[in-house]
């Protein structure tokens, strides 16, 4: 299975027009994938906030929008989730590179990885977790559980998900 | 002339296009000078108005405009190269310019020292970045409308702010009034 394509496909079936995103190493063939699609308008975001907004208006606007980023994003947004994203009840849903998790090479994300599900689960944000390829599977219902209930909502996908990391 | 001054002088130019306006005294100040359901007010979240704004005016045809403040796009330079790359020709980013943190008590911004915030929309990629006195917001403005490209206007101003009541009204009825404005 292709999962890069796997998640676009899902994107589009939800009719998901809108993705910003952060790079990350391990997003790499999913952001290229997103790219390519002519269905998804892809705009690059600088920090992760500001593509929160981005997505904000978007979704005001009528398309609806998926964020692309690390976990270590999460410490950057915390206070746009909180009032912009659910003070104002907008669905995003957050694809996010689960950084410092088994198979990572740089020790440094652990510190961040350790925060992760602890803050979102502060946040009350529904999480899930990738970490086999068949996960994937679940994504198009999480998409759809998003916009219906107009929540952030937290996918985090590890290393191991993604096939490690080659030649590091 | 401050910031309450010039939103006032252009009410009626703002009253039936979709406005995304900055966080604290300016959305206290138009909420109180016209309220409108075409007006987004941000009660938090400082610095992103100029991305809900362009985030807006890509996903839909009508006009954008984005009230901010030199403060809170210090604090999200990064939307600078964004909109010089992105922005739609429905996009027009007011940055009112007092120098100041205005929601804070008026402790001074670099805007008002060395930094160029025009300077920096331009090396951003912005192509079309006007620099206005107070006093010809209007006319700038209007002209931007009419123009029909993506324009960054930087209002340079006085420091300082209006006494208006905070806004009690709950953020998703903020939105949603939005929202149906925006599709109808």
């Amino acid at each position: 299975m292709n999962i890069d394509k796997k998640i676009a496909d899902d994107l589009v079936a939800n009719d998901i027009r809108f993705v910003t995103t952060v790079p990350c190493k391990q997003l790499a063939g999913v952001i290229e994938e997103v790219d390519r699609r002519d269905d998804i308008f892809h705009i690059p975001s600088n920090k992760e906030d500001e593509g929160m907004g981005l997505c904000a208006g978007a979704w005001m606007g009528g398309k609806r929008p998926a964020i692309i980023m690390q976990n270590t994003a999460i410490g950057v947004t915390i206070n746009t989730l909180a009032t912009l994203i659910q003070y104002y009840r907008m669905p995003l849903p957050m694809i996010i590179s689960y950084r410092g998790e088994l198979r990572e090479p740089v020790a440094c994300q652990v510190e961040m990885a350790v925060h992760t599900k602890a803050l979102l689960a502060q946040l009350n944000i529904p999480t899930y977790h990738f970490h086999w390829q068949r996960d994937v599977e679940e994504f198009d219902n999480i998409l759809k559980y998003t916009f219906m209930c107009n929540k952030p909502v937290a996918i985090l996908t590890d290393a191991n998900f993604w096939g490690g990391y080659g030649d590091q | 002339m401050i910031r309450s001054e010039i939103l006032k002088d252009i009410a009626p130019i703002l009253r039936d296009q979709l406005v995304v306006c900055n966080i604290g005294i300016p959305s206290q100040e138009l909420h109180a000078i016209d309220d409108q359901p075409t007006n987004f007010y941000m009660l938090g979240t400082m610095g992103l108005a100029s991305s809900i704004g362009l985030g807006l005016a890509l996903a839909q045809p009508k006009p954008v405009i984005v009230i901010d403040g030199d403060g809170s796009v210090l604090t999200n330079l990064g939307t600078l190269p964004t909109i010089g790359n992105n922005a739609p020709s429905n996009y027009i980013l007011m940055i009112i310019d007092n120098g100041s943190y205005g929601s804070t008590g008026d402790q001074p911004t670099y805007t008002g020292m060395k930094t160029d915030l025009a300077g920096m929309a331009r090396a951003a990629g912005c192509d079309n970045v006007v620099e206005v006195q107070d006093v010809d917001t209007g006319a700038a403005l209007q002209k931007a409308m009419e123009d029909g490209v993506a324009t960054v206007m930087v209002v340079k101003c006085d420091s300082g702010n209006a006494k208006m009541p905070v806004i009690s009204m709950d953020p998703v009825v903020i939105r949603e009034r939005f929202m149906k404005a925006v599709a109808g």
